[in-house]
């Protein structure tokens, strides 16, 4: 047993979880997401996913060797980018959008800054962000009516969120509808159970902190009940704001990237709610009828300043001794 | 030690490019660099000033007071830039239109006080000239490959007056690439591929030197 003494600096908790694992988790996680986007959207979803994520697979392992850098396309990473983005997009968008958009998430917005733990912001949502500005058309009128495997109608549809916001020739669909995916939005979102229950597996499998989608989501919850309704106060539709648009694919999946969230508890409770509000803002107030993108990638901006507002007291220092360190 | 005038002319396109090595005269590069037509008159534009400023500055640097040296400068780019503007109204109405603010604007443009300041006030008539030519030049070269790429993947072809290339746009053009965040994303991207190249070539004359 002497033998096996280690001795070195601290941390001594060791974990037999590493990068891959984790990423298999989080994969693992959105299968029922996609499986409801099949199921209500037909095979058109499976196509653009399958692209997608065919596309960011490829870019990465080509940039990497371009650079004669280490090829990581078997840690999944670029795999949930691209299952990321194509869950992000309307179902009606033509094939060559998922394939442009994840190549621009993985090329430009991960493997330039330094590939996976040096990106700034979620490539997913740089790349959704990107094919936003490029084909705006695309982007937000592509919806399709859903149906169940392939009945899908090929009218397109307004989503709840542009109901909410006052779209002409559109009707709310009943809760349940709203649960179970039954409705117009991009391929991913609309299920809020199937998102859900891959949420509680990362939670459950401590892959997630649940301080991020909680706060996310209450906080949408809160503001959307008080200011909801122009005019009146404490009237607001916040159900509905809550189960519509990508608020739960966002709080769980996209929110919670290790790599661009704050690593303490308090950070990450203020991640939360900052897209929370960020995100009513730009619903209730905003241009766009949906906000959850551009509130996660602001906040992912203002991720470094958090981690250093919020460094951790040392053991046995005080709190000015803490502030003399960092300054 | 005198300079070769080929190469203060020469160094303007690649190891003292202003847009993608020396990093200035973003504003314009950014604003004007939407079709080819707007870069290729900014350009056009800039090294008149460039060269004009460049040989007034070699030519009273003697005579010129260090203390008062930055309002002779101005005195000097203003000039030029006044001529260009007048003339530009005066014969191309429509691309005054266009660029707009953009021509007066050329005053402050760092190149050309960074030029002044850093070179023609230290060197002959003939190497200022030069360097004014070449740095303008490369300035010139610089709008018209970002315009370039921006007009083609923005609007699908590149429009100069009747001719179009290709006739009919091939893919649905990418609106971002016509905005401030597009001429960002594409700045960046050739700034990259510029400094991987030069790195390269600097890796490999070492190799040689040993």
């Amino acid at each position: 047993m002497t033998e096996r003494l280690v001795v070195s600096p601290s941390p001594h908790w060791k974990t037999d979880k590493t990068v891959s694992g984790l990423m298999l988790d989080v994969v693992v996680a959105l299968m029922p997401a996609v499986l409801a986007s099949v199921v209500f959207f037909g095979w058109r979803a499976l196509t653009i996913i399958l692209t997608s994520v065919s596309s960011a697979v490829i870019s990465e392992a080509v940039y990497e060797k371009a650079v004669k850098r280490e090829v990581t396309i078997k840690d999944y990473s670029a795999v949930i980018t691209g299952i990321l983005l194509a869950m992000n997009m309307p179902p009606g968008v033509p094939l060559w959008m998922p394939a442009i958009g994840s190549a621009f998430a993985i090329v430009v917005a991960k493997q330039i800054f330094g590939g996976l733990g040096y990106n700034f912001v979620n490539p997913a949502l740089a790349g959704r962000a990107f094919l936003m500005a490029a084909w705006p058309l695309h982007m937000t009128r592509d919806w399709l009516a859903p149906g169940f495997f392939g009945g899908v109608d090929a009218t397109s549809s307004a989503t709840p969120l542009a109901v909410l916001k006052g779209a002409p020739g559109g009707t709310l669909p009943g809760i349940w509808d709203m649960l179970l995916g039954n409705r117009a939005g991009c391929l991913g979102e609309t299920s809020v159970i199937a998102i859900l229950m891959g949420g509680i597996y990362l939670i459950w499998k401590e892959v997630i902190d649940p301080r991020i989608p909680l706060g996310f989501i209450g906080t949408v919850f809160v503001l959307t009940w008080v200011f909801g309704k122009p005019g009146a106060l404490f009237q607001g539709n916040a159900i509905y704001h809550i189960l519509s648009g990508g608020l739960f694919l966002g709080a769980f999946f996209m929110a919670t990237d290790y790599v661009t969230s704050p690593v303490t508890s308090k950070g990450r409770l203020l991640m939360g709610i900052g897209c929370g509000v960020i995100t009513v803002l730009i619903r209730l107030w905003g241009g766009y009828p949906e906000g959850v993108s551009y509130s996660i990638l602001l906040m992912n901006l203002v991720t470094p300043l958090i981690d250093r507002a919020m460094v951790p007291r040392y053991y046995g220092w005080k709190h000015e001794a803490r502030k003399e360190k960092t300054l | 030690m005198k300079r070769s005038v080929f190469y203060d002319f020469i160094k303007g396109f690649i190891e003292e490019n202003p847009t993608f090595r020396l990093v200035i005269g973003m504003c314009p590069t950014l604003a004007v660099t939407t079709s080819v037509v707007n870069g290729f008159w900014m350009g056009l534009s800039v090294i008149f000033v460039l060269v004009f400023a460049n040989v007034f500055v070699s030519l009273l640097r003697k005579v010129t007071p260090d203390e008062i040296r930055l309002p002779v400068f101005v005195i000097l780019i203003a000039t030029p830039v006044v001529i260009v503007e007048l003339v530009m109204k005066a014969y191309l109405p429509a691309m005054y239109e266009i660029l707009g603010i953009f021509v007066p604007l050329i005053v402050v443009n760092c190149i050309i006080i960074a030029r002044a300041e850093a070179f023609a006030f230290k060197h002959p008539v003939l190497n200022s000239f030069a360097d004014g030519l070449g740095i303008g030049s490369g300035f010139t070269a610089n709008l018209i490959l970002i315009s370039a790429i921006r007009e083609f993947l923005g609007t699908g072809q590149i429009t100069v007056g009747s001719f179009r290339f290709p006739q009919a746009p091939l893919f649905e053009p990418a609106a971002v690439m016509l905005t401030p965040p597009g001429g960002f994303i594409c700045l960046g991207l050739l700034m990259a591929i510029l400094n991987v190249l030069l790195a390269r070539r600097e890796r490999k004359m070492k190799a040689q030197a040993v």
